[in-house]
């Protein structure tokens, strides 16, 4: 006999201001199997849940409907409030009368009569739950942290600092993402490399920490506690193990036109190299599309200057499968590319800023290449075309980032304080010089970033033009940079020498198959989605999957390293654990009625069926039927839709408990009256 | 529509994933956007549990359009759950269409979690087409 | 492909010969253009400023008169262009406005209408593989300078089939028609459009500039879509060129001019003699065209 409890919350006004909340729990009451029902203002708060745990004991309950937010919200809060009451927790459901009915209808009594049917539906479904176990499985005590910019690298040192295996995939030939690129950091303007590379070098030297560069992660299956990584470590025709790093191979590779990827393209390397003097691991790698070697069958001038034979033009990719229990996502940003050809159809380029036409337009990160001391021209400011010292430089804010025509809504966030710093840098290298920003915002948000720009206009004396730039050409050796004023509404050029695009932060390109891969969701522009914006920032939607630095979304160095501590504390709470619990939520087969055709077994994309053998007690062979393995499955209920002779069901959306709700969605009475 | 029809609204039955339109419609409730009050979800964990059935039987109940939406194709939280439930049901719409239902009242989409938004435009499409449409009389006198 | 075609006030009067080269170079691409029976003016630029209701309900009822002929509407003139398409952008997007304008216009709203420029039709429904297969006399050495003008791609919401700020669609079908595009950055500047007459200081400096830049970038031409341009450019190039005492002497061409010159077909036929500036002198001297069939 069904004894449920029906309780309806308020959620303070946010349902009640809509919806009657004493109504829909008077005639819940008379539903059938509905023992108790009522309603309260705050049904998560401490006396809410009291509410719930008495009328549990007072009425001895076997089920329980709570009607407020969305599950996804607080299923597991009354979960744990029913339990604590010695309700099994998977005799308590929620029905969702706020996101889907208060606050996106505002017609009282259409909203109301909704908010019972949407009862009426949950009470018959908790009149056919079951009392479940959760299913224990073990945990693989080891982590994989995908990207080896900042935020890579805090998280895999933090997490190998506190006793955790780290496997760490760099796709670059050297770790240190972008912020190996960058000259000094705001708004301390303390050198970027100067403080990153220490933390690249513990990464090297850290005995919990394998490291994998020149790698991607190629397939990842499995689940929280219990991954399954294979990588591609792809060939980099040298010998790690014998190569010493002396990097005389890159001085006499006689292919050196290739453009440098490290400094954008402001300089050139050779085909055999090491991205930059302080790389991690500091030893060479074969540009195979540029390399006379792999292209004609001649040259091999590396191998035969190299002491150590450590060239090897034969290695292959190779496939390595590694074990995890929690993965950590920081695969980081690209800039948006302003030339007119674009990813995707999505986003539209600015062939009205020449940008790839002029050589003097140049994006953020090439004029940071420009700053640094390490950079093309040894951090003297010269443009690219002729070598010269700009006298003028224009700096564009919003570069494709805040224009939805141009296919990107979002604030790139970091671009207004880093303009400050470059403006300010460069009128510290070039004193005479003139520097004009042209804002939409300023927007420096940030500890001490809103005095940080002030600074760059009161002290450094940047020129800041509220306004957009229509165009940029060329006449008589200057780029005409023709934009507003619109604070003094009058039309603005300026002879530029220089032009820097502030341009949009977008993921890496493609990165959303990785995202793929590993299911976890990411929005429209392919930043991953966080499970939830203000409360799981750092968890992405799949357990055990976490999230740090840019690839959520543009951030700065501090936030970035923030998160990735955030992420690697995630983890290692998960990896703490001697064993996880997970939902009960999986298939079961009735052995009796299976009739071994083994589609669900071909269906279930978690690979969580096997064939199972029914034995007499000779130990002959009667027939096959599938199993599932409860810790493998992940719940989706392909094979409960596919099966032949309804031998398979899902718990806790078995095909009962869905045929009662659709029974009861529309109240029998009134289709009759129709 | 017959005259008493006049003022009829519809009875929508939906079946939506719980990790992408579920949550795009939660996030259709936190943005506080509105939509017509018609529908009424029905949770399932994948559109791969989906059993092409369920719609008959919402129909049977006095279903008049039946929205199926999951994620969309390689975004499906399990791999590929969602692709079979768009085999399954490429192949049962030629069958409904063969036994004479009408196709106009079953709507399949693709919601992502940050579509609240494309939820709601959905919900209101759909909402006005069957209401447009009338009650689904016929296939109600059958199965009462 | 059937249009109905909406020719506006300027293609009747002004810019004869767009009207003339558009009839020429149109069904010889395959497309086929009945003129709306008894269109009503646009509003041009100044009913919206005035009333932005009346200028949709002109709108509305030259979609009227245009659903007699065909759906698809098939428009030269940016400026009527710019009027049905934002006409229709409201009309979709507010029930409000649609109700207003229909009460006002004193007839239905049609959904089904849709407004097309020629240029977006020739460039992205007949294709550059068809409109290449019809060029037998390549614009060879001719230097063009496509100028777009404001309306034709902003606002991008509701007119644009092309980037707003840097369109190329004339650019690849002129390109195709065997000329060499200038790569100029006056693309979209504003040439003074109607202040032509209230201050014709501004147009001409404006205007200047845009003739100017295109010849500083190596442009023997310029090619527009849209009346008022043309005659800013052309009409009043005499007087620029008095005002600023420089010798521009830039033909301006519509570009379905160059693009029937490319066809083979005749400096009649395309209406190249009502053009002020005179075209011929170019165009002999490039080898291009001839003056009667």
């Amino acid at each position: 006999m069904a004894r449920i409890g029906v309780f309806v919350c308020h959620c303070g006004e946010n349902i009640a201001s809509v919806v009657d909340c004493e109504r829909v729990a008077k005639i819940s009451a008379s539903l059938p199997g509905v023992t108790y029902a009522t309603d309260y203002k705050y049904m998560c708060s401490d006396p809410g849940q009291d509410l719930i745990k008495s009328a549990i004991a007072e009425h001895n309950l076997n089920g329980v409907v709570v009607a407020a937010c969305s599950p996804h919200m607080h299923e597991t809060t009354f979960r744990k409030a029913a339990q604590q009451a010695g309700l099994n927790p998977y005799l308590c459901e929620m029905a969702n009368i706020r996101e889907h009915c208060s606050w996106v209808h505002d017609d009282h009594e259409k909203a109301t009569q909704k908010a019972i049917d949407l009862v009426r539906i949950m009470v018959e479904k908790v009149r056919r739950n079951h009392p479940l176990e959760p299913v224990r499985v073990s945990v693989t005590k080891r982590a994989l942290v995908i990207g080896g910019g900042i935020a890579g690298i805090q998280a895999a040192l933090d997490m190998a600092n506190g006793g955790i295996e780290v496997v760490l995939v760099e796709k670059e030939p050297s770790i240190g993402g972008h912020m190996a690129q960058l000259s000094e950091t705001f708004p301390t303007l303390d050198c970027s490399q100067c403080i990153l590379t220490p933390k690249m070098v513990e990464v090297a030297q850290h005995p919990n920490i394998k490291l994998y560069t020149y790698s991607e992660v190629e397939n990842v299956s499995g689940f929280v506690g219990n991954f399954k990584v294979t990588v591609r470590k792809k060939a980099r025709s040298v010998n790690m193990e014998l190569c010493n790093g002396c990097g005389l191979c890159t001085q006499k590779c006689p292919s050196r036109k290739i453009p440098n990827e490290f400094d954008r393209g402001l300089s050139n390397r050779s085909a055999i190299y090491i991205p930059f003097p302080q790389a991690i691991p500091n030893k060479p790698v074969i540009d195979r599309d540029h390399c006379i070697h792999f292209k004609t069958g001649k040259c091999g001038v590396c191998e035969k200057v190299c002491g150590t034979k450590a060239i090897d033009f034969d290695q292959q990719d190779e496939l390595v499968n590694e074990e995890v229990g929690a993965i950590v996502v920081a695969t980081g940003y690209d800039l948006y590319n302003i030339s007119m050809d674009q990813p995707n159809d999505k986003l539209e380029g600015y062939g009205e800023y020449g940008y790839g036409k002029y050589p003097d337009v140049i994006d953020g990160l090439q004029f940071e290449r420009l700053l640094s001391a390490t950079g093309p021209t040894g951090g003297k400011i010269l443009r690219p075309s002729d070598g010269k010292e700009p006298k003028n430089v224009v700096f564009i804010s919003c570069v494709g980032s805040r224009h939805n025509a141009k296919g990107i809504t979002y604030c790139s966030k970091i671009c207004c304080t880093y303009i400050a710093k470059h403006g300010m840098l460069y009128k510290h290298k070039v004193p005479d010089g003139n520097a004009y920003v042209f804002y939409m915002d300023v927007r420096t948000s940030g500890k001490r970033f809103d005095e940080f720009w002030r600074r760059a206009v009161e002290e450094d004396g940047l020129v800041y033009l509220r306004g957009r730039v229509s165009k940029i050409y060329e006449q008589d050796g200057h780029l005409i940079v023709k934009g507003a004023d619109t604070l003094s509404g009058v039309a603005v050029e300026v002879e530029a020498d220089l032009v820097v695009l502030a341009t949009a932060i977008v993921p890496q390109p493609n990165i959303e198959k990785l995202f793929q891969n590993l299911g976890i969701s990411y929005d429209e522009y392919n930043f991953v989605t966080e499970a939830h914006p203000k409360l799981r920032p750092v968890e992405s939607s799949t357990a055990g999957i976490f999230l740090a630095g840019a690839c959520h979304s543009p951030k700065d160095i501090p936030e970035s390293v923030a998160q990735a501590s955030a992420a690697a504390s995630k983890a290692l709470i998960l990896l703490s654990k001697p064993e996880l619990e997970r939902e009960p939520l999986v298939a079961k087969v009735n052995e009796a009625t299976c009739i071994g055709c083994f589609y669900c077994l071909r269906a279930c994309p978690a690979k969580a069926i096997t064939e199972k053998e029914i034995k007499n007690r000779a130990g002959e062979v009667l027939r096959k039927v599938s199993e599932v393995n409860p810790s493998v499955c992940t719940g989706c209920g392909t094979c409960v839709s596919v099966c032949f002779s309804n031998s398979i069901d899902l718990e806790g959306f078995t095909d009962e408990q869905i045929y009662a709700e659709i029974n009861s969605v529309i109240e029998r009475m009134s289709v009759i009256q129709q | 529509m017959s005259e008493a029809d006049q003022g009829f609204e519809p009875h929508i039955v939906a079946f939506i994933c719980n990790w992408c339109t579920y949550a795009g419609a939660d996030l259709a409730g936190t943005s506080r956007m509105q939509y017509q009050p018609n529908v009424r979800v029905i949770r399932i964990p994948c559109t791969g549990r989906m059993d092409p059935l369920f719609v008959l039987k919402a129909f049977e109940r006095g279903a008049d359009g039946v929205l199926i939406s999951g994620c969309h194709p390689g975004d499906c939280h399990y791999g590929e759950g969602n692709y079979h439930a768009r085999r399954k049901f490429a192949i049962f719409r030629k069958l409904l269409e063969f036994v004479g239902i009408d196709l106009a009242r079953i709507q399949f989409s693709w919601i992502s979690a940050a579509e609240g938004g494309k939820w709601v435009s959905v919900i209101e499409d759909f909402t006005n087409r069957v209401r447009a449409l009338g009650p689904y009389r016929a296939y109600q006198e059958i199965s009462l | 492909m059937r249009f109905a075609y909406y020719p506006g006030c300027s293609l009747h009067s002004t810019a004869v010969e767009f009207d003339i080269s558009t009839r020429a170079v149109a069904p010889l691409l395959g497309i086929e253009l009945v003129e709306i029976p008894n269109w009503v003016c646009c509003g041009a630029s100044p009913t919206h400023q005035r009333d932005s209701i009346l200028s949709y309900a002109l709108a509305v009822a030259n979609f009227n008169k245009a659903e007699l002929v065909n759906e698809q509407i098939g428009v030269q003139c940016a400026s009527c262009y710019n009027n049905l398409r934002r006409a229709l952008f409201e009309l979709h997007h507010s029930d409000e406005i649609k109700k207003k304008v229909e009460k006002v216009a004193g007839l239905d709203f049609g959904n089904n209408v849709q407004v097309f420029h020629l240029l977006d039709v020739f460039r992205n429904q007949i294709g550059l593989e068809a409109i290449k297969e019809k060029v037998t006399h390549p614009l060879k050495g001719l230097n063009v300078a496509a100028y777009y003008g404001c309306l034709l791609t902003r606002p991008p919401e509701a007119v644009a089939f092309d980037d707003p700020e840097w369109p190329t669609s004339m650019d690849d079908i002129l390109q195709t028609c065997g000329a060499t595009m200038v790569d100029w950055p006056y693309k979209t500047e504003c040439c003074g459009a109607s202040l032509a007459l209230s201050r014709t200081d501004v147009v001409q400096k404006l205007s200047h500039d845009i003739l100017k830049m295109a010849k500083t970038h190596g442009a023997d031409c310029i090619a527009v879509a849209c009346p008022l341009c043309h005659s800013n450019l052309d009409l009043r190039q005499k007087s620029i060129e008095k005002k600023f005492a420089e010798n521009l002497e830039l033909p301006i061409f519509y570009y379905t001019q160059l693009m029937g010159l490319a066809f083979g077909l005749s400096g009649k036929e395309l209406g190249l003699d009502k053009l002020i500036v005179n075209p011929w002198k170019l165009l002999e001297e490039k080898g291009i065209g001839s003056k009667k069939s």
